[in-house]
């Protein structure tokens, strides 16, 4: 039963967000096309599965949202931080600095999403990898202590990413 | 007051606080004067702007009777390509060195743009 329902849905997840993604596609909710959404859903993972052996074992969904409404609060209070700087500041007032953050992480989509995480609360854009991908270079807009912002981002983001990848 | 009209004034207020932060971030782009500094006022109209925008739009279509998801899905994806740009960007930065240096990776390794690889070493002309 468990090996069917594996074959079946080889990401549970994914079949979930493509059923959601084509209703919403839709814009106006009918039953058939519900009905048809999830057949994609089912498909498109289906046919897809050969390319992701190596896909995170463990997903916490739950987990996950929590940690989009944190980062979509962080986005908030760090725009308000960012167009307060680029107002008021001047230029050679800035402090940029190049932050090196060692990852903990070794998934490749928990590291994407970090560095996307990064990019997307402004003030920081995550710039390069290392060769071996232990460690994530960090551009900041205005550092005056490098330190902090890279144990923040370690705390706050990559902390929560560990318990959500398992 | 009826919901209407709240909802009017909601899309009203998400429409000039979005407008203002594409304003900043356009500002920004012009003011900074250094290309990796330069590159955190787009990522800002990409995420507050663009997000408000669309929040706007939504409740509006609320409003009207026809209430509309796309806007969820334009965020969605947004959210998801708009670091991949900003990304190529710091990395034709390093690889023009039109910035800073950035500093050495502990640990004996490399920034994958700087690695020098084999086959560019083949692509160079031998003899000068």
């Amino acid at each position: 039963m468990t090996r069917a329902f594996n074959w079946l849905f080889p990401h549970p997840f994914l079949t979930l967000l493509m059923a959601v993604v084509w209703i919403l596609l839709q814009n106006q909710f009918s039953w058939g096309m519900a009905v048809f959404g999830v057949i994609l859903g089912v498909i498109i993972p289906r046919l897809t599965a050969r390319w992701w052996p190596d896909r995170p074992a463990g997903f916490r969904v739950g987990r996950m949202i929590g940690y989009v409404l944190l980062v979509l609060w962080d986005i908030i209070i760090a725009n308000i931080e960012v167009a307060w700087i680029i107002l008021t500041r001047r230029n050679k007032n800035l402090r940029p600095a190049w932050i090196v953050i060692p990852l903990d992480l070794r998934d490749p989509e928990a590291i994407t999403v970090l560095a996307g995480t990064i990019t997307l609360t402004p003030g920081t854009v995550s710039a390069d990898m290392s060769n071996t991908g232990r460690h994530l270079l960090v551009h900041a807009l205005d550092a005056p202590d490098p330190d902090a912002v890279r144990d923040e981002i370690k705390t706050r983001y990559e902390a929560r990413l560990k318990e959500i990848f398992v | 007051m009826n919901w209407e009209e709240i909802g009017t004034y909601f899309a009203a207020i998400c429409l000039f606080v979005g407008a203002f932060f594409a304003l900043v971030g356009s500002f920004g782009l012009l003011k900074l004067n250094d290309s990796m500094t330069r590159l955190h006022a787009p990522t800002k109209v990409g995420t507050m702007g663009i997000g408000m925008l669309l929040l706007a739009s939504m409740v509006y279509s609320f409003v009207q009777g026809q209430g509309s998801f796309h806007e969820l899905l334009i965020m969605a994806f947004l959210f998801v390509t708009a670091p991949i740009s900003a990304n190529f960007i710091s990395k034709v930065n390093i690889h023009r060195r039109s910035c800073d240096a950035p500093p050495v990776v502990p640990d004996s390794e490399e920034w994958s743009t700087l690695v020098q690889r084999e086959e560019d070493q083949v692509a160079q002309p031998a003899d000068h």
